[in-house]
């Protein structure tokens, strides 16, 4: 049996259009548009850092500017004007609380709206929040039981403050200030986002996990997180992100770090839901991610789980470098495109290291006019004797509309490591929901019930919430577009 | 119960059904027989309300209501099944999680309590040696890798789960070994009674050894060309279809 309640896993909810499709009025601090090397000095200045950091902006700045836009992915878009774009928004009543009583009740209600009360979420299973309203802050809670195990868990703006040497160390050694395009922009103008240190042998007494979400127009969003497991230590971090609905194109632009030491874990699970655009594909989050670990340590494991069914255009590839010895890289995703929908995303395994192993497990749904890519690389460097990956890629079509494709890199330069890949493509059937709904389920239940067994392998790594929220995301998605 | 009147259906432009008119009663078990090809399974289809099939003109009543505009589901939710010829595989989606739905679904719908999982396990437990089961079966993905005589003893598995007043049978036996036949027709004998009323859609009469059928049809050409009781279809075994063809040229009705 499946870990999901299966009365939980196939509930519909009613609404058609874009569930979580709502604005909240907050002033916003005006900050000029457009991107030069004064509008990172004041970046820079207004978030009060340290030199070191405003060289780091600077040095990617200059490197992006030599840097062209990459036109390699099966996406096809109008490319962001980057001179108009606000490259920092801050809620104008800056708060500096002690407790959720003092935040903003508009923002409060935000969260009331998707479900996700900060104030419930406090008595619930113990999970940290360290909810981001678009570039700053506004309530951290759980901080004390984790100071408690020595968890460092804060915006990355306060980490800056509090703990440069740790920044200084790990920011940008795992995306360095010159990867690509994208991660470089927001290595130059990257606003907040949050920051995780476990130190050696802790094992994070619960669930870190951040919300989201883009809330001023044009603002675009430059997060920036950092996660560093020491030794020995382990976490588990969940980010979900939903955004509201608008007209004009938004730019998403976001940077994970992730280290792992020696015999350390970490585990990313990631539901993804901004506003995809209409179904003429008129609005919606272009959704540019740099998301990258590296297993530096033996023994260690990166775990991503991803489950995408939001934005105009994602373009994603969480990817492991797998340096120490025996370490494990593993890569979880589920994406759902509909309507007009662009998904490029994958990820990529990189063995160094003897005995890395590594575990690809893709499911791409695709429905409408929609078009979703799997693109991955597998690489097996000379010394990574004894290197083991598996593959598997499966796409499922819904309609005749839409489109599925695979792209499956391999570069193996070990003979004594292996690489397997399968792939798979099929179609939901008329007969599959006919036989379901004979059986008493209607047409929105039956759906719900196939794209579950189809995606069951991922859902199953998510945790027991995630796996339920995901659930009901992907129902919500698909209403409609069967029959 | 079940009333056909005058029932037309095409297929992609074809018409396949040309004028059917039936009538079943609860407790009742009526064989549809027929040459490969007669319309036999499309009959079974429209009834359950399959979407590729185009009802072009008649009535379908259900205890008294015109059925033909509802959805397949609305149908199963009033106690109409269709057992598969052909079970569809759902891969990842195991058999205990489809089966609980449905029968929480129709449970609802009678104004019932749905069953919680322990519930359900006690009640499916029963069900299962019905039909010779293993419990194993339910934690496998629905028709997945299931053998053909398999994949046909979970239609009878549903089937007693679901409990539906009629139940329309598409080609049970076909494909099953004489164990596997021995097993789905006991399974059937067990699940009839006065209130339930079946559809026995079948090639062969090999099954009716097994299940004493009230009466038997020929379907041919869309049209149901003979009716008679259980006798019919032993003379159908032993002189054919093509014994019918003659009769029917001979009475001037072909």
């Amino acid at each position: 049996m499946s870990k999901l309640s299966e009365a939980e896993a196939v509930e519909v909810a009613a609404a058609k259009k874009y569930k979580y499709g709502f604005k909240t009025n907050i002033e916003y601090e005006d900050f000029p548009k457009g991107l030069n090397e004064d509008i990172i000095r004041e970046i820079s200045k207004r978030k009060n850092e340290p030199d070191f950091m405003l060289e780091f902006r600077l040095k990617s700045f200059h490197n992006w500017l030599a840097m062209e836009e990459p036109e390699w992915p099966n996406l096809h878009y109008k490319k962001p004007n980057y001179n108009d774009i606000q490259y920092y928004s801050i809620p104008k009543k800056k708060p500096k609380l002690d407790s959720l009583d003092e935040v903003d009740p508009e923002i409060l209600e935000t969260y009331n709206k998707l479900g996700i009360p900060l104030q419930e979420q406090k008595m619930l299973a113990g999970v940290a929040v360290d909810a981001v309203f678009d570039s700053v802050s506004v309530a951290t809670t759980f901080k004390e039981k984790l100071a408690e195990a020595g968890v460092i868990f804060c915006s990355i703006s306060e980490a800056i403050q509090e703990h440069p040497e740790l920044i200084k160390k790990y920011l940008g050694s795992v995306v360095p200030a010159n990867d690509n395009f994208f991660a470089t922009l927001n290595s130059a103008v990257f606003s907040d986002g949050s920051f995780c240190y476990v130190p050696k042998g802790v094992t994070c007494p619960m669930e870190l996990s951040t919300y989201f979400r883009i809330n001023n127009e044009n603002s675009g969003q430059f997060e920036r997180t950092l996660i560093i497991a020491e030794e020995g230590s382990s976490v588990s971090y969940l980010e979900g992100c939903t955004a509201p609905m608008f007209d004009t194109n938004q730019l998403h632009a976001a940077v994970v770090e992730l280290v792992a030491l020696d015999n350390a874990e970490i585990r990313y699970s990631t539901v993804q839901n901004w506003y995809p655009g209409d179904e003429n594909g008129v609005g919606g989050i272009f959704n540019f991610v740099t998301k990258r670990g590296i297993c530096r340590g033996v023994n260690s494991k990166i775990s991503w789980t991803q489950v995408e069914t939001g934005s105009a255009i994602t373009w994603k590839y969480p990817s492991v470098i797998l340096k120490g010895d025996n370490s494990i890289g593993e890569f979880y995703s589920v994406a759902l495109t509909n309507d007009m929908q662009q998904a490029d995303t994958g990820t990529k395994m990189i063995h160094l290291g003897k005995n890395t192993k590594s575990t690809i497990v893709s499911k791409g749904i695709s429905a409408g006019k929609s078009q979703n890519s799997y693109r991955g690389l597998v690489k097996i460097g000379k010394k990574a004797d004894g290197s083991r990956n598996y593959s598997v890629c499966d796409s499922m079509l819904i309609g005749d509309q839409c489109g599925a494709h695979t792209f499956p890199y391999i570069e193996s330069n070990n003979s004594s490591s292996s690489v397997e890949h399968e792939a798979t493509t099929s179609k939901i059937g008329e007969d599959q929901i006919f036989y379901l709904q004979q059986r008493g389920l209607d047409e929105e239940e039956a759906i719900s019930l196939i794209i579950n067994g189809f995606c069951k392998e991922v859902f199953k790594e998510l945790p027991m919430e995630f796996a339920v929220e995901a659930t009901k995301l992907l129902a919500i998605k698909l209403e409609g577009s069967v029959g | 119960m079940l009333k056909i009147i005058n029932l037309r259906a095409e297929v992609e432009g074809e018409e396949i059904l040309k004028g059917i008119n039936l009538e079943i009663n609860a407790g009742e078990v009526h064989a549809i027989m027929g040459p490969n090809g007669s319309g036999k399974s499309t009959l079974a289809k429209v009834v359950a309300g399959h979407p590729a099939y185009e009802v072009t003109g008649g009535q379908v009543l259900y205890n008294g209501e015109d059925i033909l505009e509802m959805d397949p589901d609305e149908r199963a939710k009033l106690g109409i099944f269709l057992a598969f010829q052909y079970p569809v595989e759902v891969p990842g989606v195991s058999n205990s999680m489809l089966i609980r739905q449905g029968v929480n679904n129709i449970r609802k719908e009678r104004g019932q309590d749905e069953f919680d999982p322990l519930e359900f396990e006690d009640y499916i437990r029963e069900k299962l040696e019905l039909v010779e089961m293993d419990e194993r079966f339910l934690d496998r993905s629905v028709n997945e890798g299931f053998s053909g005589g398999e994949k046909k003893r979970n239609e009878i598995l549903q089937l007693a789960a679901m409990q539906p007043k009629l139940a329309l049978m598409d080609e049970t036996d076909s494909g099953l070994d004489i164990d596997a036949l021995r097993i789905v027709s006991s399974g059937i004998n067990k699940i009839r009674n006065s209130e339930n009323a079946f559809m026995l859609v079948t090639h062969y009469q090999r099954i009716l050894n097994y299940i004493t059928p009230d009466k038997v049809h020929v379907l041919m050409g869309g049209k149901i060309v003979k009716s008679g009781g259980k006798e019919l279809a032993l003379e159908l075994e032993d002189k054919g279809y093509d014994w019918i063809v003659s009769d029917l040229m001979v009475n001037g009705e072909a």
